[in-house]
């Protein structure tokens, strides 16, 4: 079994950020990078399906920035097999993205794509799906438990209401809720000891044309702290004048 | 230019889809996909499945792709389903897709949040038709119920051979929706277990006639259900009255609550980050607190 897992680096989840003064970047104050978590949260999966299966190829691809390296090195040292790095300087829409992962896949011809649901500084949700329908592959988004069969998969996604269960045929692409497992972490020289694995830098295959163009940056309307109420009288007493209860 | 769709999941997000609707010049049908309806909201076409459950969407996205031939625009609601659905039937179309539209600044320039709602960013749209998802509290729902159109039956083709739904969990009945609720409780951490979760928070939510919402870190500890979370990888929820209970108030936790009304916050941590947007603020041991109010409002 062959499965690429899409990685992008973003900003560490847990920084501070805000618009920047020319209203056309992100000031993160200097936070770190970091593989975005749901893609973390992906890879261990593929890593957990080779625990289980035994043969599995993984094959991770980021595109993205040269140092974009750094997670992939880190990717490499969770367990996959080789790591491919499309650089560019640009950032595309999901779409763009989407069509680049699409001429990898029918490069690469995997069982299985398994990647984030989303990535947590865009938040747009979109890649695999479109991904997918590009291919032409059955879905399962936000899994939270993924079971492997003969030549298909039991998903166990997470839906508004509960929970769904999907038999979805190989192969497809799955992405990964934050149910799905908690990654294993790595220690520095961990990732060290991955230096040897391949990793491969290539131009893109496709022009990552955009449809949808992020034209500025604003910060959101501020909500301001309130009161502090001593008790619960007082608690109540304050809803209740809010019309609240 | 040009027509929109409008994809109601059960008819009952029919006036809010009517008031986004408004933003563009032209008309627009409605296509609803689980259910049926009476009132039109002023669309022109009201066209309706006859579905009774959302199949899985690679099982209809393609379909759904072709039938939305010609019109500008497609939109949903943002949820899980409309997540799930609408890129897939983008890229199918080859079209434009934006997730959470906040407001719609003109035919193709749209906001949206990204990083977890710190940012808001503005994005323009060059594409022959565009998908969206939007955030409903920027579209305040149209009153006027409109004339009633008939409904016409629209066959979509289900072709589930590669994916097929072998069971449904839902949640139990009795509590209002959360993403739709006048007044919401939400638990964190320090709940022990669902026991006492269900007690503490649902108690208070049930005196309230509220919802139940909880933190992803509960929901992680198996002390609440996964549709329960709230934040920026759960549900968005703007009540007229959050209770947040035991909750740090992480970022991520606060982009899905930022537009209630009134937020309330319960911690024993004076420090806690939940504290600089909530509007009432109380120091204490949820477990102390609640029980008494749900106690006074019982009273009451
Ligand atoms: C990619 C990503 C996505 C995420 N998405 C979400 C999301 O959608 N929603 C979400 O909620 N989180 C999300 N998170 C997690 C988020 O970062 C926080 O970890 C989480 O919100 C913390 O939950 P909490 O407030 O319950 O727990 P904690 O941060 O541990 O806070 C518990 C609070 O309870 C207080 N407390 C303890 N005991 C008591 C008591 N007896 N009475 C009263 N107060 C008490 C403490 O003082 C503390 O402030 C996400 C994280 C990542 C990385």
């Amino acid at each position: 079994m062959k499965i690429v897992v899409p990685i992008k680096r973003v900003l560490d989840p847990y920084a501070k950020v805000k618009p920047g003064s020319d209203g056309m970047s992100i000031d993160s104050g200097g936070a770190k990078s970091e593989i975005n978590p749901f893609d973390e949260i992906a890879l261990e999966e593929a890593v957990r399906l080779r625990e289980k299966v035994g043969a599995v190829e993984i094959i991770v691809v980021a595109i993205g920035p040269a140092e974009s390296e750094e997670q992939l090195r880190k990717a490499l040292a969770m367990g996959a097999d080789k790591a491919v790095l499309i650089e560019t300087t640009t950032s595309p829409d999901s779409r763009a993205v989407a069509l680049e992962l699409e001429s990898f896949v029918r490069e690469q011809n995997p069982d299985l794509v398994l990647m984030g649901k989303q990535a947590t500084d865009d938040d747009s949700n979109q890649v695999g799906q479109i991904l997918a329908a590009r291919l032409g592959w059955p879905q399962a988004t936000f899994a939270s438990e993924v079971t492997p069969g003969s030549g298909s998969l039991t998903v166990i996604r997470e839906t508004d209401t509960g929970t769904e269960t999907l038999q979805i045929q190989l192969p497809a692409v799955v992405t990964a809720d934050l149910r799905l497992n908690e990654p294993r972490y790595i220690a520095l020289p961990g990732i060290i000891k991955a230096r040897s694995k391949p990793l491969e830098k290539r131009a893109p295959a496709t022009a990552l044309q955009s449809f949808v163009t992020v034209t500025g940056f604003t910060a959101p309307p501020a909500r301001k702290a309130g009161k502090r109420v001593a008790n619960v009288e007082e608690l109540i007493a304050e809803l209740k004048a809010a019309g609240s209860i | 230019m040009g027509k929109s769709l409008f994809l109601s999941l059960d008819g009952t997000d029919l006036a809010v889809g009517a008031a986004v609707a408004a933003n563009f010049a032209e008309a627009f049908d409605v296509i609803v996909l689980t259910s049926t309806v009476n009132d039109s909201f002023g669309a022109e076409k009201v066209m309706a499945t006859g579905w009774a459950s959302l199949p899985p969407a690679a099982a209809y996205a393609g379909e759904l792709a072709k039938l939305a031939t010609g019109y500008a625009r497609v939109f949903a609601v943002s949820a899980m389903w409309s997540k799930d659905l609408l890129p897939r039937a983008a890229g199918v179309a080859d079209a434009a897709c934006v997730t959470d539209v906040l407001s719609i600044e003109s035919d193709t320039r749209f906001t949206r949040p990204m990083y977890a709602g710190a940012i808001v960013a503005t994005v323009e749209v060059s594409a022959p038709q565009t998908w969206f998802t939007f955030r409903p509290v920027g579209f305040p729902a149209v009153s006027d119920a409109g004339a009633s159109v008939p409904t016409e039956t629209v066959a979509i083709q289900v072709d589930d051979s590669a994916v097929r739904n072998i069971g449904t969990r839902a949640k139990e009945g009795g509590r209002p929706d959360l993403s739709a609720a006048k007044v919401v409780v939400s638990g964190g951490r320090p709940l022990k277990d669902a026991a006492s979760f269900e007690r503490v928070i649902g108690g208070l939510a049930d005196a309230l006639g509220g919802a139940v919402g909880a933190t992803r870190a509960a929901v992680d500890a198996g002390i609440a259900a996964n549709e329960l979370q709230v934040g920026q990888t759960g549900k968005i929820v703007a009540p007229d009255l959050y209770i947040a209970a035991g909750i740090s108030g992480s970022t991520q936790h606060m982009a899905g609550i930022k537009d209630s009304k009134l937020i309330v916050a319960i911690n024993t941590d004076g420090d806690a980050p939940i504290f600089s947007i909530a509007d009432l603020g109380l120091v204490g041991d949820l477990y102390e607190v609640l029980p008494v109010l749900e106690r006074e409002l019982k009273k009451a």
